[in-house]
This record gives structure tokens, C-alpha cells and sequence, in this order.
């Protein structure tokens, strides 16, 4: 039973960790069909943002409640600009999009190199948030418990916005037919700046977050980049649903996987899995009912 | 002149020269540690015309070339670990990574790898095999698009991560130390050279087989299935075996660059086939124009030259420059330096715009 329950737990654990990396993926990939490969970038830069906060601050709880919406705004401003200045242009190209941002990714890593040194940095955990919690016969670190709360905010905060704001209508109108929105004045720019922001930053809020649990180096972004990709793929394009459901189950699977193997045959274990569940819904887990023919 | 270079009698023209180029003119001019480094740059072109035929031709972005570059490095590095350790212990011996490791039992998916032809056979056949399997997997079921690059690369982290865990395949340090190429001594100048020849020649067999493909009637439907793959199936053709073929062949040519890879530069490890590295192959094919022919080698080899020169002087600026060059080339410059000529035709002409080859 305790083993059901780390397991779990361990899995619930990695998945909102996924999910928080995945989440923004989902919004910007979901939308505008658009791969960003600077995504991973951007959740670095949420790291070292929580670190330079905390170099500042000195105090680590204050710090890391002055990080968390600094890092969406950091993060959010990286994907605006980005945005406006390239991946507008290549509207049409999405492979080549990817390999464009492929690019950006690379540079803004050596511009971290050489800001920060290419040795990982840490950053100190809050008094509030060390030790942890005995829940149902195991004990799990707040840390943890804290990034589930935070993913669950975030997830719960993005969908009030898609589902009960002007904007959210607008973002939601042009995932589902982005011709007939325009026709209907909705401006497809505006909404895609706006969605690149929104996208962005929470890669930056999971970048604050993965600083609680694991240390920063120019490459941390890169390393949760791809799980954060095959989330969104397996979960279904645009559905916030599916980033959540594949994100766990996905967590889920690689602990599994891990217990009973090594965690290199795990990735190769959950990569299987994830083909041979393509096979079944090419599509994801959740399918987009649109409008479009595409 | 591009007429002349379209027709078959300029294809073989353009072959004898490249031919005389590689083994005449590149001897005499390259010191021997040269010639070892322009090897190794061959063997990034071979990738790099799989690519070019896979991506520029099929449309299929495969971010993962290095998981079939490594196979093919690693089935030959395990080969060179038995033939040196048969060299020093005899028949059956523990090669000397694993000895240091305290094995002492050989595993038993190591003992085949003892006899040559089995291993030039599982070269080609192996890689090709997980490609044609991975292909029907994944194109049958029409995923395409931004999901197969997405799975390409997955494909990468996982196989890399793989090896990393696989102590008998020498884990993170990869295999490294050959003796022995084929009862050759790797260290010899003369053999060392021989293997320049090899790859030289791979290469010329490599681009004349895309050479074929791309002017076959299958060349034409791979084509057609980049630019509008409805419209081919709606004709009746099966594009996803269509498309199996070519993500096939590049699989093969990285597997052989891989093979040829391991004697010329004398290690293989996961850091050289992960998904970094495996993108890397793509930045040589977009610079050269990945529709083209030979736009791939020569911006294979460009990339593979630069890299060589300037990283070890200035690495930080490398990386800007590799940066840039993926924005700059693919946001401006879509077909690569091969397409500087049409493009300045096209400004000077001012007529209409004429299509620009694989933008897809």
C-alpha cells in the first residue's frame, strides 16, 4: 500500500511538474500551431529570475513570493518579444518555426553562460516550505506539495480566463476557426501576442517553481522541454484538459517505469508507450472540435 | 550553365570532378591530420544528403538523425572493441572497458559482433529496419507535420539516455580507443588516408543514389506528397509508404556515416548523438538549401569546418553564430545559399515571383 502511494504520489508529483512546463506549451502550440523551442528557455529564465530575486531580497520566502509573478512577467516579455519579432513573420512555416526558435533557444543559453557561468547556481528554499508532510503512511516534501498547488492554481487559472473572460473568448474564437473570428473583427494578432504572453510566463512561473526542487544551469530548460512537448502532443492540441490528464499520466508512467527498471530504460519505456498510444488516437487524448478543414 | 548541370551528361561531369576533387586534389593538398578532420566532415555530409532527401525533398523534419548515427557508430565500435580484444586475449575476450568495469563475462549481444560481416550486415540492415518500422508506426497513422519532429526528437533524448545507462556499451563515456579496422592498424597514415577514401567514395555513391531517387518517378512523388500529400493520396498513391522510403534511406545513409564515423575519429558517446547534436545536422542542410542536391554537403561541410575552427578559439561566439544562423538562414533564407543565385535572378528580373523551392 505505501508503495501504491509513493508511487503515486512521485508521479502526481513529476506530472505537475510536466504539467506546469507543458501548460504554456499547450496554449501557444494549441493556438497557433506554432513549436516553440525557446520554451525551455524561458523556464530557465523563470529560474535564474528566482535566483536573482533572491540574490537581491535576501529573504527566502519573501523572494520567492516576489519571484513567482516576476517570472511571468519575465517570461511573458521574452515570449512577446519573440513573437512579435519572429514567429509572426513565419506564420505559414511551422517546421521552420521551430528550428528559428531552435536558434533563439541556443543563443539566450550562452547569453545565461555568460551572465550567470555555466555552473549550476541554487537557490535557497523557504523556511515554510522545508521538511514535510506525512500523508496517508509516506512522507512528502512540501516543496512538492507546494508545486501541485501551484500547478492546480495555474491550470485552474487558466481555464477562468479562457472560459469567462473577453480575452479568453477571443483566444478561444481563433483556436477554433481563426478566418471566421477575423471575420468576426476579432483581431488574430492581437489574440496571438496576447497567448504568447500568457504562454510564456507561465513558463516562467514553472521555471520559479523548478527552482524549489533542483538547481539552475544554462540547460535546465532544455532538459524538461521535450517530456513538456510529448504531454502536449499526447494530451491533444489546444485542450488544457489533455495537457492535464497526459501530464499525470505521463508523471505517472515514468515512476512506474522507474521502480521496476532504471530511468533510462524508462524514457525509452514511456517513448514506446507514447507512439504505440498514437497509434490509437493520432490525434491526442482529447480532440479539438473545430471549425477549420485543416 | 544550369541547364548543362541539369542534364545527365552534366550530372556525370559534375561527378568526375567531385571525384577528382576528393581523391586526387585533397591528398595532395591536406596534411594527414587534415585529410583524418575532412574524413570527419564526410561523414556529417552523408547525414546530411539522408536529410536533405527526408526534410528538403519529403518534408519530413526528422530531428533524430543522430539515434540512426549512433546505431550505426555503435554496431561498429562494438565490432572494433571485439577485433581489439581478440587481438590482445584471444578469441572470446572482454574488451578493455569492460575488463576495467570488473566484467568479466562477454554479454551475450556482444558475441556476434565478433564477425565482420555480421556487423557490416547489422549496419545496414538494423537502423533501417527501426526506421521502416518507426515510419509505418508513425506516417500511417498520418501523424505528420510538427508531431513527427516532436517524436523524431523524443526519439534522441530516449536513445541517448539509453545508451547513458548501458555500462556494457561503454555508458556515459561511450566506446572509445580502436586499434583495429578491419585487421588494419588505425593509427598507420596510409590506413588512415584509405579511410579518407572510403568515406570520399561513400559520398559519391550516397549523392548519386539521391541523385536517382530524387529524378526517378518516385523522386517525384515525394515531391508531390511535401508540397500537397491529399492530393496524392485522393490520386490514389499511398503516401505514407511513400514517405517510409525516404525517412528509410536517410536512416541508412546516417547509419553508414555513423559506421564510417567511429574508425576516422576513434569515439562515440551519447553526448555526439543526443538531441542536440541531432538538430545540429539539420543547421548544415538549411544553409546549403535543403531542397537541393548538393546544397546539404556543402553546407554540411561548411557548418562541420566553422565549428572546428572557430569553437575552439571562441566558443562562446560559436554558439551566438550557430544561434543566428538558425534565425537568420531559416527566417530570411529559406532555400539556403543555393537559392542566393534565383533569388538575385529573380530581384534583377523583377518579374513575377517564381515558387520558392521547400518552404514547407
Amino acid at each position: 500500500m505505501d508503495l501504491i502511494v509513493g508511487q503515486l504520489f512521485t508521479g502526481l508529483s513529476t506530472g505537475s511538474i510536466l504539467l506546469l512546463a507543458a501548460l504554456g506549451l499547450s496554449l501557444t502550440f494549441g493556438q497557433m500551431g506554432v513549436i516553440n523551442m525557446a520554451h525551455g528557455e524561458f523556464i530557465m529564465a523563470g529560474c535564474y529570475t528566482a535566483y536573482v530575486v533572491q540574490q537581491a531580497v535576501g529573504d527566502a520566502g519573501v523572494s520567492l513570493l516576489i519571484a513567482l509573478p516576476l517570472g511571468f512577467a519575465v517570461g511573458g516579455a521574452m515570449g512577446l518579444v519573440l513573437e512579435t519579432l519572429l514567429i509572426r513573420h513565419l506564420y505559414h512555416r511551422p517546421l521552420d518555426t521551430l528550428l528559428v526558435t531552435f536558434g533563439v533557444g541556443l543563443i539566450l543559453q550562452q547569453v545565461a553562460r555568460d551572465v550567470f557561468g555555466a555552473p549550476a547556481v541554487n537557490v535557497t528554499v523557504p523556511e515554510f516550505l522545508r521538511g514535510g508532510v506525512d500523508l496517508l503512511g509516506t512522507t512528502v516534501p512540501k516543496t512538492r506539495l507546494f508545486i501541485m498547488a501551484l500547478a492546480v492554481v495555474a491550470v485552474a487559472a487558466v481555464t477562468l480566463v479562457l472560459r469567462l473572460t473577453p480575452a479568453g473568448r477571443r483566444i478561444r474564437a481563433v483556436v477554433g476557426n481563426r478566418d471566421l473570428a477575423e471575420t468576426a473583427g476579432i483581431s488574430s494578432r492581437t489574440v496571438d501576442a496576447g497567448t504568447f504572453f500568457i504562454g510564456s510566463g507561465l513558463a516562467g512561473v514553472a521555471g520559479v517553481a523548478l527552482t524549489l526542487i533542483g538547481s539552475t544551469s544554462p540547460t535546465t530548460g532544455q532538459s524538461y522541454l521535450v517530456d513538456a512537448f510529448l504531454v502536449v502532443v499526447a494530451g491533444g492540441l489546444g485542450r488544457i484538459k489533455g495537457a492535464v490528464v497526459a501530464a499525470v499520466a505521463l508523471g505517472t508512467l515514468q515512476a512506474v517505469f522507474e521502480t521496476y527498471s532504471t530511468a533510462s530504460l524508462a524514457k525509452v519505456g514511456v517513448f514506446i508507450v507514447i507512439v504505440v498510444f498514437l497509434q490509437l488516437r493520432p490525434q491526442g487524448l482529447f480532440t479539438l472540435r473545430t471549425r477549420s478543414l485543416a | 550553365m544550369s541547364k548543362f548541370l541539369q542534364s545527365r551528361l552534366g550530372a556525370w561531369t559534375g561527378f568526375a570532378a567531385a571525384a577528382i576533387g576528393l581523391f586526387a586534389v585533397a591528398p595532395l593538398i591536406m596534411s594527414g591530420f587534415r585529410l583524418g578532420l575532412f574524413a570527419q566532415f564526410i561523414c556529417y555530409a552523408i547525414v546530411a544528403v539522408g536529410i536533405g532527401l527526408a526534410w528538403g525533398r519529403g518534408g519530413m523534419l526528422t530531428l533524430g538523425q543522430g539515434v540512426y548515427f549512433g546505431m550505426g557508430a555503435y554496431l561498429m565500435a562494438m565490432h572494433l572493441k571485439m577485433a581489439d580484444a581478440e587481438f590482445r586475449n584471444g578469441p572470446g575476450a572482454v574488451p578493455d572497458f569492460m575488463e576495467l568495469a570488473g566484467v568479466r563475462e562477454l554479454p551475450a549481444y556482444w558475441v556476434p559482433f565478433a564477425s565482420p560481416a555480421f556487423t557490416v550486415a547489422a549496419i545496414l540492415v538494423l537502423p533501417t529496419a527501426v526506421a521502416v518500422l518507426l515510419g509505418l508506426a508513425v506516417f500511417k497513422r498520418r501523424v505528420k507535420g510538427a508531431y513527427f519532429a516532436i517524436l523524431s526528437q523524443a526519439l534522441a533524448g530516449a536513445f541517448a539516455i539509453f545508451l547513458i545507462g548501458q555500462q556494457t556499451l561503454g555508458g556515459f563515456n561511450g566506446l572509445s580507443y580502436f586499434r583495429y579496422f578491419f585487421g588494419f592498424a588505425i593509427n598507420d597514415p596510409v590506413n588512415q588516408q584509405m579511410l579518407y577514401f572510403i568515406a570520399a567514395g561513400v559520398l559519391l555513391a550516397v549523392v548519386a543514389v539521391s541523385l536517382q531517387l530524387r529524378r526517378s518517378r518516385y523522386g517525384e512523388l515525394l515531391v508531390a506528397v511535401r508540397d500537397s500529400e491529399e492530393r496524392v493520396r485522393f490520386l490514389g498513391y499511398d503516401s505514407a509508404n511513400i514517405k517510409v522510403v525516404a525517412y528509410a534511406v536517410a536512416a541508412l545513409f546516417a547509419s553508414v556515416a555513423g559506421a564510417l564515423f567511429v574508425p576516422v575519429v576513434g569515439i562515440i558517446s551519447p553526448a555526439s548523438i543526443g538531441i542536440v547534436p541531432s538538430i545540429m545536422f539539420i543547421l548544415g542542410v538549411a544553409i546549403g538549401g535543403r531542397g537541393t542536391l548538393l546544397g546539404p554537403v556543402i553546407g554540411a561541410l561548411a557548418v562541420a569546418w566553422a565549428q572546428t575552427t572557430l569553437s575552439e578559439q571562441f566558443p562562446s561566439a560559436w554558439t551566438y553564430a550557430q544561434g543566428l544562423l538558425f534565425v537568420v538562414v531559416i527566417a530570411l533564407l529559406p532555400g539556403g545559399i543555393s537559392s542566393i543565385p534565383a533569388l538575385a535572378r529573380r530581384i534583377r528580373v523583377k518579374n513575377r515571383p517564381e515558387p520558392v523551392e521547400a518552404t514547407a
